[in-house]
């Protein structure tokens, strides 16, 4: 059977080309970056080569990049960061309903400290409303954070206005960029934030790996002590493979970014189309214009979406529904309630995220065999067969 | 691997190729680990899902899990390991709103009324046998297994699934399975029905599954420290309301915390003293008071049972013997049933039983047989 991967949301495959320039830092570079010896040195210049790659693509100085294990630890670092640096200015965080775990829990973890957080509502299309922010600041505000785009329903937010409305008022801003970095572009200039997160195995790279963009100016207090690596920020011998590996893949995600979207939003928008003439009752979730290359989210009602996941998975076709967490359950999406989808129809949710491995043959196949799926699901459940 | 399970029960390991999709409850523990591999090597297209009843933790991380609860993150990486070492999918499902309202607010409610539930009961209709076999089928699946040991089998003559005891008497499991309708029986699986405990983990440390000696799992899954008292307390503060400890006479001999923490039987914990041993006889609800009696005015001749299920027969038609079992650790006694207005059956013991108590399952027997049972709602002194 013909294994289909449609969660590129979750993560992507490793490119080979990535793999083959990682390999000498996992072999005979292996060096130390911190060491004065040889060694020490070639690793400190594949390090340094890396980091002037990166910010010269997202438009910062080499300065303001500091690498972390991956996106998670780059939404703790900036919000817990800013929160502790910043705690005699104020107690305030704005952030919104939709985020990503990374970020909502580590906003309930300061609570926990004491700190207040507001969790801005979002409307239909999954949009946060740059007034919404205005209004939420307060004396005490000392960071937004709001994602760049979100993960499950792929709406990208307004983030070079919020980010003007945070200026303004002379409050950090942060975005949770994880999901747009080398899928579309991104420039923390053209945007205006303080801080923005990435991760590599987003975008091709491997896992294990991210970064954290710092305007230069901008004191966050390290979370990691032990060493003096990223200018005493984050201790800990640096991953040189897997930063090279990022380094290059973003490279690569870039260069091919313009024909990359055109394939990948070409076969979501077949994807769309096709579910939603050959199936009833289906309602698709997120922006129609402002959303990610690669994603299509579904509702359809009177199913689960655990079993249409479950079901595609049999017939060969990985995708989401809700958010995955750690165990590999399955909770009505936080996201979709937020948007205002009732609790039974949220939990009927589909999440397709394409990449660039993906064909229209593959888009066919799935569209043969996901229509079969839900009136199958829907036969058996008491509210699909009023529905048929 | 193959082999292993053919050397110990060269009967049983058919290797002829079924391609029927059964999908196993597994709970990370040694029972329907086996249970998994016995199907899978029997040619079954075996599918492992977890049901998660519990919550796990809650936002922000503080709720502690019970680490030995069956839905704890170790036992769902338990399971998930053995999945993967049989080379079967695998899949967490989330049940935590079904099985709350089904399980745990009736487990609440019956003890808040004075009665004693068995909530692994009310677990296998709803959940195990209800929501999760609509699951399986959404899957596909013609089957669905599970660690169980019972015996399920077809009888041509009457046209009927019985359900019948395990192999081994002392892990035997019908009595919480009593309730299973005909369609859930023809629909489930339970493969561990031929073996003993012993076997079993012999099975599992042959096949190298790391899961070989861990403990059995405790009585109550979502009470892991097994003080259901506490449990009640916290979820249901109104459970907590004192009131007269009264004999049989309705003189009042103490105060209890409320009737929802006390049991038929009960001697210890009642505060009272007197000449002789007193025994919680009644939970009156009407006067929230809890009776007591001595030791002989715990035994009752007979009882009510209702809400009756019926498996080796279609209906109780006409009085008859019968061995009834009124709780889990009780060996069946003698009686004889009869029956009373539908859904109601009369149970007269042939010698008088220890502590009969309401809301507890009453399980009837023609040898290993089970005839079917019902819910005990009063005890016939």
């Amino acid at each position: 059977m013909e294994k289909i991967y449609l969660d590129h949301a979750a993560t992507t495959p490793m490119r080979p080309e990535v793999l083959d320039a990682m390999l000498p830092y996992l072999k005979d570079r292996f060096g130390n970056p911190s060491s004065i010896h040889s060694f020490g040195r070639e690793a400190r210049k594949a390090l340094d080569e890396a980091r002037d790659k990166i910010a010269a693509i997202i438009g910062a100085g080499p300065d303001e990049i500091i690498f972390t294990s991956g996106g998670t630890e780059a939404d703790n670092s900036a919000i817990k960061g800013i929160a502790l640096a910043r705690r005699d200015k104020g107690n305030h965080i704005i952030t919104s309903s939709i985020e990503h775990h990374a970020v909502l829990d580590s906003c309930k973890a300061l609570e926990k400290q004491g700190f207040k957080v507001t969790y801005l509502p979002v409307d239909q299309y999954g949009l946060v409303r740059p007034e919404d922010v205005r209004s939420a600041i307060t004396d005490e505000t000392i960071l937004i954070s709001i994602m760049h785009a979100n993960n499950e329903v792929g709406t990208i937010e307004p983030i070079a206005e919020i980010a003007r409305v945070a200026r303004e008022k002379g409050v950090y801003f942060h975005t949770d960029a994880v999901q747009t970095v080398g899928q579309i572009p991104v420039n923390v200039e053209d945007l205006g934030v303080d801080m923005l997160s990435l991760s590599a195995h987003k975008f091709y790279g491997p896992k294990g790996v991210g970064a954290l963009y710092v305007r230069k100016g901008v004191r966050a207090l390290p979370f990691m002590h032990g060493g003096g690596q990223e200018r005493g920020r984050r201790a800990g011998t640096e991953n040189v493979p897997g930063i090279v590996g990022m380094a290059y893949a973003l490279e690569l995600a870039v260069k091919e970014m313009d024909e990359n979207i055109k394939k990948v939003s070409g076969l979501r928008d077949a994807l769309i189309r096709g579910v939603t003439e050959r199936i009833d009752h289906v309602r698709v979730n997120g922006h129609p214009v402002k959303r990610l290359p690669g994603n299509a989210s579904f509702c359809f009602e009177f199913v689960e979406g655990e079993s249409i996941l479950l079901n595609l998975d049999m017939k060969g076709i990985a995708g989401s529904s809700g958010s995955a967490c750690t165990s590999g359950s399955l909770e009505p999406s936080h996201v979709l309630l937020a948007m205002g989808l009732p609790h039974e129809i949220a939990h009927g949710s589909l999440r397709l995220t394409l990449g660039r491995d993906n064909t229209m043959e593959q888009v066919r196949y799935v569209l043969d065999v996901l229509p079969e799926i839900i009136s199958k699901l829907r036969s058996m459940s008491p509210f699909g067969r009023t529905a048929q | 691997m193959g082999s292993a399970l053919r050397d110990s029960k060269d009967d049983m390991a058919g290797t002829g190729v079924n391609m029927d999709r059964v999908v196993v409850a597994m709970s990370g523990g040694v029972d329907s680990s086996i249970a998994a591999a016995l199907l899978k090597e029997r040619g079954y297209d075996v599918i492992g899902v977890t049901m998660q009843v519990w919550p796990r933790s809650s936002p922000g991380g503080t709720t502690p899990v019970p680490e030995r609860s069956c839905c704890s993150l170790a036992a769902v990486e338990d399971a998930r390991r053995v999945a993967s070492r049989l080379d079967i999918p695998y899949y967490v499902l989330n049940m935590e709103e079904d099985f709350s309202r089904e399980v745990i607010d009736y487990f609440c409610n019956e003890y808040i009324a004075g009665r004693t539930p068995n909530p692994c009961i009310v677990c296998n209709t709803r959940i195990k046998f209800g929501l999760l076999l609509d699951k399986a089928r959404a899957l596909g699946a013609s089957y669905i297994a599970t660690g169980h040991y019972a015996r399920i089998c077809y009888d041509p003559s009457t046209r009927r699934h019985l359900l019948k005891k395990a192999r081994d008497r002392h892990k035997d499991q019908t009595y919480v399975l009593y309730n299973l309708t005909q369609d859930q029986l023809a629909s489930t699986l339970m493969p561990l029905g031929e073996f003993t405990k012993d076997e079993t983990r012999a099975l599992a440390a042959k096949l190298g599954l790391r899961i070989a000696d861990k403990p059995d799992s405790q009585e109550i899954c979502f009470i892991p420290d097994n003080d259901y008292r506490r449990f009640l307390a916290e979820r249901v503060p109104h459970s907590v309301n004192p009131g007269p400890i009264l004999d049989l006479r309705g003189n009042v001999l103490g105060e209890h915390k409320g009737i929802a923490f006390y049991t038929i039987g009960q001697r210890k914990g009642l505060g009272i003293s007197a000449r002789e041993p007193l025994y919680v006889v009644a939970l009156d609800r009407e006067r929230n008071a809890v009776i007591v009696g001595t030791e002989s005015e715990v035994y009752s001749q007979g009882l009510i049972a209702g809400s009756v299920n019926w498996i080796a027969i279609e209906e109780l038609v006409g009085a008859r013997e019968a061995r009834a079992k009124i709780r889990y650790y009780t060996e069946p006694a003698h009686a004889v049933i009869s029956p009373l207005k539908p859904g109601y059956v009369e149970v007269g013991f042939a010698e008088p039983q220890r502590a009969v108590t309401p809301g507890q399952a009453c399980v009837f027997y023609d040898g290993d047989v089970v005839l079917g049972g019902g819910i005990i709602e009063a005890s016939l002194r």
